[in-house]
């Protein structure tokens, strides 16, 4: 009877190269999206603007206007992507490495959004303080400046788990959805949708998307309130 | 010997700072009204702002001179700064509060120093506890402990002592003041002067920016 809730070995698959994709995409986007963050809280510079809208391209971009980018630039005859192969065998183009890629830039924004309003709101006057016992810049930085922003940190890496789950369109362009490599939740439900009496398959992976985002924005919010709080008591 | 030449010109509604500081003494007090740029001295000594030109020496070590273009920062000046509002980090505990200018100045661990500064300022009882759950006056006394662990070559004091309760003032005052007698050089703010008699007997008035003391003995 609940048979229809057994999810098939290749919808299985789907699950793990999503969660696969989404976990390594975000962890490797971390680094980047702190910097970035931190850059566009703290710094003054010429170009700013440029960068934070360079930064928040792929949120409002087409996301296929951002795999297609992703395929003329790191395709396997792209302009660094040929590079990258020829000199370090490094290839991303139907590979779910790619996949990992193209959702960590599509999470990108999302992530440095979190992070930077988590570094706005870590006062200055601590960083000051640290300054006058001693710390140098780069100390401040990971004694007192990024402990305080942690929870916003977290925020914004789950928020970029959960864009990266649910990322198609950058995806399936950049390294198309080949099943038990590239296929994800989202490609392995659109595929499924194109199938006639592929309905339950549809069913399935609708519901474990569901849950995994629904667990994702929860673990988010939770997190974002506890920054909250604690940028308050500061 | 605390050699202060300070001058910045008045730009977006900041007032001019035009001060002149020259002494042997230990201890000077800086004292005026609200607004006349007793912080902003404060914090150019320590060099969390910069004057447009000027010099600032301490026992012959140059911090800042803008004739040389030299502009040490911050973190290598070696000055303690106890701030008005305490500063204390929100996500470390007392103990660990206390410890970070020694751990970020590379300071070999001194036990007495350390004990004989938790023994004077009384938070001995608070190492373990977080600081969102001290009192006012307890972080203030927090703060003081933290500059002073660090062995500050200057100790910079911001009002520290207007959110303290006057048995706390009484308790604190003396070891500010013994702290001077050992060498330690300290630059005060305080409206109060009766508190500052009580520290030091060297009173600067720190008028609209400007302030004048030469003493060459």
């Amino acid at each position: 009877m609940n048979d229809w809730l057994h999810l098939t070995p290749q919808e299985w698959d789907a699950v793990h190269i999503s969660l696969k994709v989404a976990f390594w995409g975000t962890l490797c986007t971390l680094p980047f999206g702190i910097a970035l963050a931190f850059l566009l809280s703290r710094g003054r510079f010429p170009g700013r603007a440029w960068l934070d809208a360079l930064v928040h391209l792929p949120l409002v971009m087409p996301p296929v206007v951002t795999g297609y980018v992703l395929l003329i630039l790191l395709g396997r005859k792209g302009v660094i992507g040929s590079f990258l192969a020829d000199h370090f065998g490094i290839v991303f183009s139907f590979r779910w490495t790619g996949a990992a890629l193209a959702s960590a830039i599509m999470g990108l924004p999302l992530m440095v959004r979190a992070i930077r309003l988590s570094f706005d709101a870590v006062h200055r006057r601590h960083e000051e303080a640290a300054a006058t016992l001693g710390a140098s810049p780069i100390l401040v930085f990971f004694t007192v400046s990024l402990p305080l922003a942690w929870p916003g940190v977290i925020a914004g890496a789950i928020l970029c788990f959960a864009k990266a789950l649910g990322e198609f369109g950058a995806t399936i362009t950049f390294v198309s959805a080949i099943p038990g490599e590239t296929e994800t939740i989202s490609a392995a439900i659109f595929a499924a949708l194109q199938t006639p009496g592929a309905e339950d398959t549809v069913w399935r992976l609708a519901l474990v998307s569901i849950v995994i985002s629904f667990a994702a924005l929860l673990a988010a919010q939770a997190m974002t309130r506890r920054n909250r709080s604690r940028a308050g008591g500061i | 010997m605390l050699t202060l030449r300070l001058h910045r010109a008045a730009r977006h509604g900041l007032i001019p700072i035009d001060v002149t500081i020259a002494t042997a003494r230990e201890s000077v007090a800086l004292s005026g009204p609200s607004g006349a740029g007793k912080t902003t001295i404060l914090k150019m000594v320590a060099g969390l702002e910069t004057p447009n030109d000027g010099h600032i020496s301490i026992n012959g070590r140059i911090l800042f001179d803008s004739q040389s273009n030299i502009n040490m920062p911050a973190w290598q000046r070696q000055i303690g700064f106890v701030f008005q509002d305490h500063r204390l980090f929100p996500h470390l505990n007392v103990k660990n509060n206390i410890g970070y200018g020694r751990i970020m100045s590379r300071l070999r661990r001194d036990t007495p120093h350390e004990d004989r500064i938790i023994e004077m300022l009384a938070i001995g009882s608070l190492l373990n506890r977080d600081v969102d759950d001290l009192s006012g006056g307890e972080k203030q006394r927090v703060a003081i402990a933290r500059a002073l662990i660090a062995k500050p070559q200057l100790l910079l004091l911001d009002e520290p002592m207007s959110s303290l309760d006057e048995a706390r003032k009484q308790e604190i005052a003396p070891y500010l003041r013994r702290l001077a007698q050992e060498g330690v050089p300290m630059l005060y703010v305080s409206h109060d002067l009766d508190e500052i008699a009580a520290l030091t007997g060297c009173v600067v008035n720190v008028a609209k920016g400007h302030a004048q003391l030469i003493e060459t003995a």
